[in-house]
């Protein structure tokens, strides 16, 4: 029987959701790693009980935790992320140099091909592969020693690589975005990385329209046309036709055009989710409605989807990697909130429910559909 | 026997069932590094949680402390404490009182 796998990492600890295909009652597990900072926990497409866990804490520094039963038990693997060169400097918040310097796993990105190959985006922001399961860890140093890589700054985050998408037609092209350099591509599995910025407009830098410095907040593609990119920037929903070498705007008519989230329908490769934020100095949701929106036709015309979630009253915000999609035939949608929510909808975005309520604030939200 | 009390949160990493005090052999000379080495030599999980992996520099939340001393600003190659090195006082690894 099909069903799905929820992969939620919060601020103190991992929680693991399971539902059948009927998505409405759920049977939750954890809190794994209690105490700990999980910002990311995802599953190998190849082997869907590998599933790969980011522990963090400011005290005790990275874990790399590795489930090979859907997340019932977990091995600690190697902790080690060395830089494969000296790493120089990039800019401070204040535009001077600053030293780069190992901080955490923002996101983990298992191969599409192989159960021990996975990718892990790290602050500050470097690229590393492991094809061991995740026991060690090589730097892929082409994206950091870009030509523009002192030029690199963090955003209020930290310097954090946290989306790499990898083609699954196409594995030796990855997308990868930092907050706040930018966007890039490789198309050699990683020796070297091409800006993928032209048509991003960023009022806070001194040049809006420079090739690095954006805050990218997320991407997204359906698998069956990946030249074809959504991004939530720190402002403006972008969109681009030809794999990041022009980008367009497609905000239209949402009411605001600040977020994190991006994500696209299973099944509908136009269908488009976000979930706008009021603005970069209020992190929570317009109007104190929880909406996300849904476009059909690839951006521009955007509907609130409302029904399940609350109308009044409500100030969460929802990170970066915090919304996901399942593949079911009536895709499943799923995100978490800062206020420890998780919702669940089991028809595409139209009625919303809530399978968790009291988290701790949720960082990311992973689903496995298991058959 | 050297005595060794981490924070609770390692404990729960490196899969100690009790929340309670290490004790091991540790050779001659008695020294915060020689006393770190053995504690990630039995428990490779921690290995990089307490030091840098490479300069075993001290994270910068956590202290070391014994016999009512902070040693964390101490060589890590002076000697122990003669408490310590018999084992009548335990080597204290402490997580920073920060929030969070």
């Amino acid at each position: 029987m099909s069903g799905v796998r929820v992969l939620v990492g919060t601020k103190k600890g991992a929680f693991v959701l399971t539902s059948d295909e009927g998505r409405k009652k759920w049977n939750v597990a954890g809190p794994h790693f209690a105490g700990w900072e999980m910002y990311h926990l995802k599953g190998s497409p190849v082997n869907p009980d590998r599933i790969y866990a980011s522990q963090s804490s400011g005290w005790f520094g990275q874990q790399v935790q590795r489930s090979d039963d859907g997340g019932r038990t977990w091995e600690a693997v190697d902790n080690k992320f060395a830089y494969a060169s000296v790493p120089g400097t990039h800019q401070w918040y204040d535009g001077t140099p600053h030293p780069w310097e190992f901080k955490r796993v923002w996101h983990f990105e298992p191969s599409p091909t192989e159960a021990d190959t996975v990718f892990a985006g790290v602050e500050d922001a470097a690229i590393f592969k492991s094809t061991d399961g995740g026991k060690s860890w090589a730097e892929l140093p082409g994206l950091r020693e870009h030509r523009t890589g002192s030029k690199w700054t963090p955003g209020a985050g930290g310097m954090c690589l946290h989306t790499i998408l990898i083609d699954p037609a196409k594995p030796d092209r990855m997308y990868v975005a930092i907050s706040a350099a930018g966007a890039f591509r490789t198309d050699d599995g990683g020796k070297t990385w091409t800006t993928i910025t032209k048509g991003l407009h960023s009022g806070f830098m001194p040049d809006p329209t420079a090739e690095i410095g954006h805050c990218v907040h997320r991407i997204a593609f359906h698998p069956s046309n990946t030249d074809r990119l959504f991004m939530q920037k720190h402002w403006d929903v972008m969109r681009t036709d030809n794999a990041g070498d022009q980008w367009y705007e497609v905000s239209g008519n949402l009411p605001t055009d600040f977020g994190f989230v991006v994500d696209v329908h299973a099944h509908e490769p136009e269908t488009v989710y976000v979930l706008p934020i009021k603005s970069d100095a209020e992190h929570y949701v317009h109007d104190g409605k929880l909406r996300v929106y849904r476009s059909r036709t690839g951006g521009n015309e955007w509907e609130a989807l409302t029904k399940g979630l609350p109308q009044e009253n409500c100030y969460v915000n929802v990170l970066r990697d915090a919304m996901a999609v399942d593949r079911l035939d009536d895709c499943g949608v799923y995100f978490g909130t800062t206020g420890g929510q998780v919702y669940a909808s089991a028809d595409g975005g139209d009625s919303w429910n809530a399978i968790v309520r009291d988290l701790p604030a949720v960082y990311s939200v992973e689903v496995q559909t298991l058959t | 026997m050297i005595r060794v009390v981490l924070p609770a949160p390692l404990y729960r990493l490196a899969k100690i069932d009790r929340a309670g005090e290490l004790a091991f052999d540790v050779p001659a000379p008695v020294t915060q590094r020689t006393v770190l080495d053995a504690v990630e030599a039995r428990y490779p999980v921690l290995r990089g949680a307490i030091r840098d992996h490479d300069t075993h520099k001290r994270r910068a939340f956590v202290r070391f402390y014994a016999c009512e001393e902070d040693l964390s600003h101490e060589s890590p190659d002076a000697p122990l404490p003669e408490a310590v090195a018999r084992g009548d006082e335990p080597y204290l690894v402490v997580g920073a009182i920060a929030g969070g």
